[in-house]
């Protein structure tokens, strides 16, 4: 294996990473968008917070490991991915700087008003960020964006790939989010929310899971690479994306809602997995291969560098923050059950 | 013709790309903006960390209460600059193909260490912010270290990169194209260390001098208490020591200059022509390269820039017109900083003076009102330091290899994305400002906790403080 490929590998378990524990953080604004009325959703958007509100920041990072080692890896397709997909970037940026700071400003709005001013912009922006995002993945992925970059503004991610790929993003978002709001509700005793989230979760759930499957039907048209592989080598990673997807359906119907977060993770993650085996070995899908978009060998041994320090440093300490939030000192904080 | 286009036509004279312009406004609002927020990030967890040990260690309920507060107020605005850092990253990208395509391998490493950095930052003040009687206290008052420690490595990793955009290293041109790439060089460059300093050290003033001010503003205001004294004199005497040792730096980084950049120095002292011994021009423009309105200062010139009364500062007639950076933008924002920089030095020195020989300046109510503008004083060296050097750079973004123009975008849609960024940043601006200053109404008003209201009678967020 490459030096190259090793450092694609690196970045695309950035994307992983960030598709879940981002995902389930973006997702979370479904929630809060759907929660109904200030009295109503009161006790949804509390559980939000504590729930998001000590990882956010760090699972947003992510981006930003998958930013650097694109520009530093494959400086090149990153420079043609930016002057091609300006405008969805930029969409998905305005997105990421809204949410960000509308969210630390709800949580300390000193009026009702504030409040939901900033709660519905933090909401609303959590789902037009995967949106956009996704939509850069699909036209990544099928192939519409040109080696020398400053591809087409718009053809280039306005195509049913592109469409399904934001629409996956935000379902899968969601799905994910769904899972661990109702996890969390039910271990911090919010027995009523709990049960609403579940069933919320379930039909989010089955409609990603149509989504994600339907899918493959105009991709087969739209994006023939790609379609190729998903249904060749990738195929049992999909078929692995399907059972878990469901065993997540029914672990969330008997409420057994600590497996139904690992078979979300699993049926997500391999939903991505899916995508990056069918995109392998194109940087740019029919455009330029790893192995020709990669800089400078002396710079990707830099970065494995910078990839094994993430390990020996970001993984546990990334591991103490999530142990701390899921431990019984940091949930027996919560309110009292209503 | 559409807006964009107009616009270009309009405001750019020559064959440049149409992406040129906006670009570098885009550029200079995110990064003149988010490196206030990135102050706080460097400076702001060793302050409270100053604090939070005093607080536990001598039982000190006054800095206890202070450290809740400050870290409350750095949740909002290191959200804000986490958030605009992202922006700055996806700029790259979008605002300066040209260089990042062509030299992303040359300079990324020190960005995918920022990353990192920014990693253990993110994650550590998730767990400080939350962890509040929820761990043992002195643990929770180590979680503060790791993110001092990021804020360190992460100025050094992100200075690293304009260090070498002005002094680039650790790579060939061999017929325009990249080879012989040698990331390690390029991040430790020659220029990075002086070049570190001299931000970490205005980080410290910037978020010192503000905060100190913060608490000036309050005893203006008759509430002389323990809480506004030991909150004005923990940051104050981080800025002390910043203001006192950054003229130094700043000196030494200048001479620098004269060797590696003389076009920029001649941009910096409105050296028109090679003078031998130079002098200090204070103040002055030049207009159809006549300076007009400086007040000169013989030999001081030579004495700042080359460390001698008599050796010659080069002019700007020694370079090629091309290659000439904006000279007035440059020569009055390097004299703002250096002068507003000065300015503080003697304050602190001032103020010290005054308690040594038994005084108290904060009994003074010209001090107080002295101390409340040093915060914006500060800001505004820092954001003339950065436009001096920025500018000074010019025509080139990496120094005598690639041209701006060259780096940036070939797209006029781009005063789309300035016009948004102009509207958002505006916005972001608005919200900071509304929250702190309800938060700082409502701690005056004795609400501790600051439960935010999520709906009426419904459960309160509280988790951030004590309860």
């Amino acid at each position: 294996m490459s030096l190259a490929v090793v450092v694609a590998i690196a970045m695309f378990a950035g994307i992983v990473l960030y598709a879940l524990f981002g995902g389930a953080d973006f997702g979370s604004g479904f929630f809060d968008l759907t929660a109904g009325g200030s009295e109503r959703g009161g006790e949804l958007r509390v559980l939000i917070d504590h729930s998001i509100g000590p990882v956010w920041e760090a699972n947003h990072v992510w981006l930003i490991y998958i930013l650097v080692i694109w520009w530093t890896g494959f400086p090149e397709t990153f420079a043609a991915a930016t002057t091609t997909l300006t405008l969805p970037l930029a969409l998905a940026l305005v997105g990421i700087v809204l949410r960000g700071a509308s969210f630390a400003f709800r949580k300390y709005s000193a009026t009702l008003a504030q409040a939901r001013l900033f709660g519905a912009v933090f909401a609303g922006s959590s789902l037009i960020t995967p949106f956009f995002l996704g939509a850069a993945a699909g036209a990544v992925a099928s192939g519409r964006v040109p080696a020398e970059g400053n591809g087409d503004q718009l053809s280039s991610w306005m195509h049913p790939t592109s469409l399904f790929g934001g629409l996956i993003a935000v379902g899968t978002c969601a799905f994910l989010a769904g899972v661990f709001l109702t996890a969390d509700a039910a271990r911090s005793g919010h027995g009523s929310l709990s049960e609403t989230l579940r069933i919320r979760t379930i039909g989010v759930g089955v409609v990603t899971g149509i989504v994600v499957f339907a899918a493959l039907v105009p991709i087969k048209h739209d994006s023939p690479t790609l379609s190729d592989r998903l249904l060749g080598p990738a195929a049992p990673v999909i078929v692995v994306s399907a059972l878990a997807g469901l065993a997540t359906l029914i672990l969330l119907y008997v409420r057994r809602f600590s497996q139904a977060r690992l078979a979300a993770v699993v049926a997500v993650a391999a939903v991505v997995i899916g995508w990056g085996v069918a995109q392998y070995p194109w940087m740019l899908v029919d455009e330029v291969k790893i192995s020709a978009a990669a800089g400078a060998d002396a710079t990707l041994a830099g970065l494995l560098v910078v990839v094994g320090l993430a390990g020996v440093i970001v993984v546990p300490a990334l591991t103490y923050l999530f142990w701390l939030t899921q431990s019984e000192r940091w949930t027996e904080s919560h309110e009292p059950a209503g | 013709m559409d807006f964009a286009g107009v616009i270009t036509t309009v405001l750019t004279s020559s064959d440049a790309p149409p992406g040129l312009l906006p670009a570098r406004e885009q550029m200079a609002l995110s990064l003149g903006w988010h490196i206030i927020l990135a102050c706080f990030g460097v400076a702001f967890p060793t302050m409270i960390y100053v604090v939070h040990r005093r607080g536990i260690v001598r039982e000190d309920p006054v800095a206890l209460g202070l450290a809740k507060r400050w870290a409350k107020v750095s949740a909002v605005l290191f959200a804000i600059g986490a958030v605009s850092g992202t922006v700055l990253s996806f700029e790259m990208g979008i605002l300066w193909p040209g260089l990042m395509g062509k030299f992303g391998d040359v300079l990324g490493l020190p960005f995918a260490f920022e990353g990192l950095s920014f990693f253990v930052e993110a994650i550590f003040l998730g767990i400080y912010l939350y962890g509040w009687d929820r761990m043992p206290p002195r643990r929770h008052l180590m979680m503060l270290i790791p993110m001092a420690i990021a804020g360190v490595v992460g100025t050094f990793c992100v200075i690293s990169v304009n260090a070498w955009m002005n002094n680039p290293t650790g790579f060939k041109l061999v017929d325009g194209e990249v080879t012989d790439v040698n990331p390690w060089r390029a991040m430790f460059n020659d220029g990075v260390y002086l070049q570190f300093a001299h931000m970490w050290f205005a980080a410290f003033m910037v978020v010192g001098f503000v905060v100190a001010g913060v608490y000036a503003a309050g005893m203006l205001r008759g509430r002389v208490d323990a809480h506004h004294r030991l909150g004005f004199t923990v940051p104050f005497v981080f800025a002390t020591v910043a203001a006192l040792v950054q003229p130094f730096i700043g000196h030494i980084l200048g001479l620098r200059v004269g060797e590696t950049q003389p076009s920029k120095l001649a941009a910096f002292e409105l050296a028109t022509a090679t003078e031998q011994p130079a002098p200090l021009r204070l103040g002055g423009v030049l207009i159809d390269g006549k300076v007009h309105g400086a007040i000169d200062i013989p030999k001081i010139g030579s004495l700042i820039a080359r460390n001698s009364f008599d050796k010659p500062v080069p002019g700007l007639d020694t370079v090629p017109s091309a290659d000439r950076p904006p000279v007035n933008i440059t020569h009055l924002a390097f004299q703002s900083m250096v002068g507003i920089g000065t300015l503080l030095a003697i304050v602190v020195v001032l103020f010290w003076l005054a308690r040594w020989r038994g005084h108290d300046p904060l009994a003074k109510r010209w001090f107080l009102r002295g101390a409340v503008v040093a915060g914006p004083l500060a800001i505004l060296a820092m954001e003339a330091g950065w436009i001096a050097t920025e500018v000074g750079r010019q025509p080139w973004v990496v120094w005598g290899i690639l041209r701006t123009e060259d780096a940036a975008s070939q797209s006029a849609g781009l005063w789309w994305s300035y016009a948004a960024a102009v509207v958002v940043y505006v916005g972001m601006t608005i919200g900071a400002f509304v929250v702190l200053r309800s938060m700082a109404r409502r701690w005056r008003a004795g609400d501790e906790d600051l439960p935010s209201p999520y709906g009426p009678g419904s459960a309160t967020v509280d988790e951030a403080g004590a309860r």
